[in-house]
């Protein structure tokens, strides 16, 4: 009898998604497919918009990351009215991001990629969320990740007026410059931010590294998926979130790439498939081959391992340090290990915290010079940021007033949208043998997608409960046979 | 006493309303110790299912954020109205529309011909779109419908009361869920929030001279914005006398000028409206020419007057046949 397994819905990705497993009639795994059954039409009606108000329409696609979006579009409205924000326009904007990086990546790993190392992956769910977290390293923890969140979104809510759809960003700089009192102020909170991912990164290594059956989970075949990688990077190579050329390397490490931002468009197409609402972007060179890894594959990877491999190193020196590390223990670059993307986001956390310090101890960034108007006339612009989630990328075209003419978006998350599909059907086809679909299961699925921080990351484990995850497994009439859910 | 049953959902919406729900911190744990949350996708174990079981009117309250989309909205809100005794429409999408209801300039024919054939890195030779029942592999696969147009929450189902913002803020939602646990509710229909304009809050109203004139709109991009200044005062259009307030001016505080996200106060039913009628006093002409001139200073009046609210406008949506 074939099987068809349900999860619906899983957690956000760019908005809501179900995963559809089939089974054959031996009840192996056939496939496996993540569908998004969700579209808004943002790059419609865009249309007729005025460029400059993109920064402030375009945060909606994202609630969960609205800075990234604000971001990746002031710069595109940068782009189009060719203009360059001032020195301390830039400082300010960048201190935003590598604030918004730092908040964001810690928290995933407290809230929801770290229960299943600090607790277990096979602790009980009911104790896989944050609160289990919080019963293994300790109840002042909890109240240290809720302190580093608040004092860093203050930082985004000063400038952006709202952390959840900030509106600051203009073409040549920002709204809102900074006073000394406050720089003062924020570097505390950075200097704190700094302490603070160094302990996550030290709760990693105590849970994870000095664990052996850990560590063989991390470098297992389960979770190992063989793809390209992409990320901005600066002049040296280094990984950046704010600015840079986009580079891409190979299965084996070797650069592929390396291309400006407004050239996206020679190297990176989207495929669409008749059974999901969202596209399956890949390299454009290469061609689509359809849903494989390995050296054939024209899938490539985004967010923190991908942009470790796609980069020669971080750019601030304790990061550096844990990059190094981190490749040792893996056994070199690229590493496959999607579970290592855990891992690597904390690693950027760090690189994050330790730019806020550096932008706050430069006085310039008070300076009131945070504007320069545009002279040039509006015409076609591309802007990217590496948003948590991954590369980012927004590219509008307009008329001689600035009125939007055509906008395409290709959002982070999107990126990984192949991979993901293929790393579920790669894990359920480890653990699923047999037509056996056990509890299990639930969280190996799971897992498998978690490392790519599908959106709604905070929520999920945010609150006593459980993932929302339900299991339905129809036979061939499609009716209900059983059904698995996690209490 | 059993506490009372409370569920969350989302339609067309960023999670961005969610994400103000855990921005609660400390405090939605108290919630969380006051209420039984049944029903809750991003955060808790659910099924359809599960909702159609419980006897009708069973959940005390239900809050539901964004616009309605797709069929598989429609069908959701359809179903926690029957089982709530009470319905809030939480954020602008739901209260008004909000940014996915700039989708109604267009259709969903226009829509899905930017997204799957003319975006620029698209690559589509077979003509691929996605299909509400489809076979791969000899396996169907569904997705919901996706309507023509985007309807605000009471557009689809009766509506109790409205928390405005995007993203409604904090105190806000305290005071909501204060008001409804303490059985302390205003009349239904309300929205909660203080009926007056966000003028009347705004630190900046002081600097609006008596007689305030327009002889050219500017956009924020083409002056320095300065930081005391009443924005229209600057000629930039801000959406403050027609919006209510509640917001805290966060907009106005980052030295931006307002948006609407808040909706109109009570006595308006059209926000672009009641805004193109503020607006017309402040022209500082008696020509028509002159005036005309002015008027086409103003980029996108459409899109900025009802940038939150054109599904729940008098305008609905605009008439397609008009574009062809």
């Amino acid at each position: 009898m074939s099987q068809r397994i349900t999860i619906d819905p899983i957690t956000r990705l760019e908005g809501h998604g179900k995963i559809e497993i089939f089974l054959n009639d031996a009840g192996d795994v056939e496939r496996a497919f993540l569908q998004v059954p969700e579209l808004r039409g943002f790059e419609q009606f865009a249309v007729g918009r005025p460029v400059e108000e993109m920064p402030r329409i375009t945060p909606r696609i994202c609630g969960v990351c609205p800075t990234a979006h604000h971001m990746a579009s002031t710069k595109c409205v940068d782009a189009v009215f060719h203009v360059e924000p001032t020195p301390t326009a830039r400082k300010i904007r960048e201190l935003i991001y590598n604030t918004f990086m730092m908040e964001d990546h810690t928290l995933h790993f407290f809230f929801l990629g770290g229960p299943d190392f600090v607790v277990g992956p096979q602790a009980p769910a009911a104790e896989r969320n944050i609160l289990g977290v919080l019963g293994k390293v300790g109840l002042e923890i909890g109240g240290q990740v809720i302190r580093v969140r608040r004092e860093c979104r203050e930082i985004i809510n000063y400038f952006g007026g709202k952390v959840i759809h900030p509106v600051c960003g203009l073409p040549g700089g920002v709204s809102k410059g900074l006073d000394e009192e406050h720089r003062v102020k924020f570097l505390e909170t950075a200097r704190y931010a700094v302490e603070f991912a160094r302990f996550a990164l030290k709760i990693f290594d105590d849970v994870v590294l000095k664990n052996k059956q850990y560590v063989d989970l991390v470098v297992g075949d389960a979770y190992k998926l063989t793809t390209y990688y992409m990320g901005l990077v600066d002049e040296k190579n280094k990984v950046n979130f704010y600015d840079g050329l986009i580079r891409v390397v190979d299965p084996e490490g070797k650069e592929f790439a390396k291309f400006k931002p407004a050239d996206y468009l020679e190297h990176v197409a989207e495929h669409v498939e008749p059974w999901s609402y969202i596209k399956f972007p890949y390299l454009k060179k290469i061609g689509w081959k359809g849903f494989i890894e390995g050296k054939e594959t024209s899938i490539y990877r985004v967010a923190p391992l991908a942009r470790l491999n796609a980069s020669d190193g971080m750019a601030t020196p304790l990061a550096q340090q844990e990059y190094e590390r981190m490749y040792q223990v893996l056994g070199g670059k690229p590493a496959h290990n999607t579970l290592a993307f855990h891992w690597a986001r904390l690693i950027e956390a760090l690189q994050a915290a330790e730019a806020m310090v550096t932008l706050l101890e430069d006085k310039e960034i008070t300076s009131p010079d945070i504007r320069r108007i545009p002279t040039e006339t509006p015409t076609e612009g591309v802007g990217v940021v590496e948003a948590p989630r991954g590369t980012l990328f927004h590219h509008y075209k307009t008329d001689e007033r600035g009125l939007v003419t055509e906008a395409n978006l290709i959002v982070a998350t999107v990126n990984n949208s192949a991979a993901i599909t293929m790393s579920i059907e790669k894990a359920a086809k480890a653990f699923i043998k047999g037509g056996k679909v056990s509890e299990g299961l639930l969280n190996l699925a799971e897992m498998a997608f978690r490392p790519y921080d599908p959106c709604h990351a905070c929520g999920t484990h945010a609150l006593p409960g459980d993932m929302p995850l339900v299991i339905n497994i129809y036979n061939s009439r499609r009716e209900l046979v059983e059904q698995l859910r996690r209490e | 006493m059993s506490k009372p049953k409370v569920a969350f959902y989302w339609c067309a919406s960023c999670g961005g309303c969610e994400e103000a729900v855990v921005d609660l911190a400390e405090d939605i744990l108290k919630v969380v110790e006051a209420v039984d949350i049944v029903f809750w996708p991003v955060a808790l174990d659910f099924k359809k299912k599960d909702v159609e079981a419980m006897a009708d009117g069973s959940i005390a309250v239900s809050f539901i954020n964004g616009s309605v989309r797709l069929s598989e909205q429609e069908e959701m809100v359809r179903l926690l109205r029957r089982k709530s005794q009470l319905v809030v429409a939480f954020g602008s999408c739901s209260h008004l529309g909000g940014i996915p209801g700039l989708a109604n300039f267009w259709n969903r024919e226009t829509i899905f011909r930017r997204a799957y054939f003319t975006t620029p890195s698209t690559v589509n030779p077979d003509g691929v779109v996605p299909q509400e029942k489809v076979i791969v592999e000899g396996k169907e696969l569904t997705l919901p419908e996706f309507f023509d147009t985007v309807r605000a929450l009471d557009q689809v189902i009766d509506v109790d009361y409205y928390l405005p913002g995007c993203a409604p803020p904090r105190q806000l939602i305290l005071n909501a869920v204060g008001a409804i646990l303490e059985g302390k509710l205003p009349p239904k229909g309300a929205v909660l929030s203080p009926n007056k304009s966000l003028c009347d809050d705004c630190d900046r109203n002081k600097t609006k001279p008596e007689k305030l004139t327009i002889k050219e709109f500017k956009r924020p991009w083409e002056i320095f914005l300065d930081p005391e200044k009443c924005f229209l005062a600057q000629g930039v259009i801000c959406m403050g006398p027609a919006t209510r307030t509640g917001c805290e001016e966060r907009c106005i505080e980052a030295n931006m000028p307002c948006r609407g996200c808040f909706g109109p106060t009570d006595q308006v039913y059209d926000q672009g409206a009641k805004f193109l009628s503020a607006l017309a006093s402040l022209i500082d002409s008696k020509d028509e020419k002159e005036i005309e001139k002015i008027v086409q200073t103003i980029a996108d009046p459409a899109g900025t007057f009802y940038r939150f609210s054109l599904p729940k406008s008098i305008l609905g949506r605009r008439k397609m046949e008009a574009i062809k």
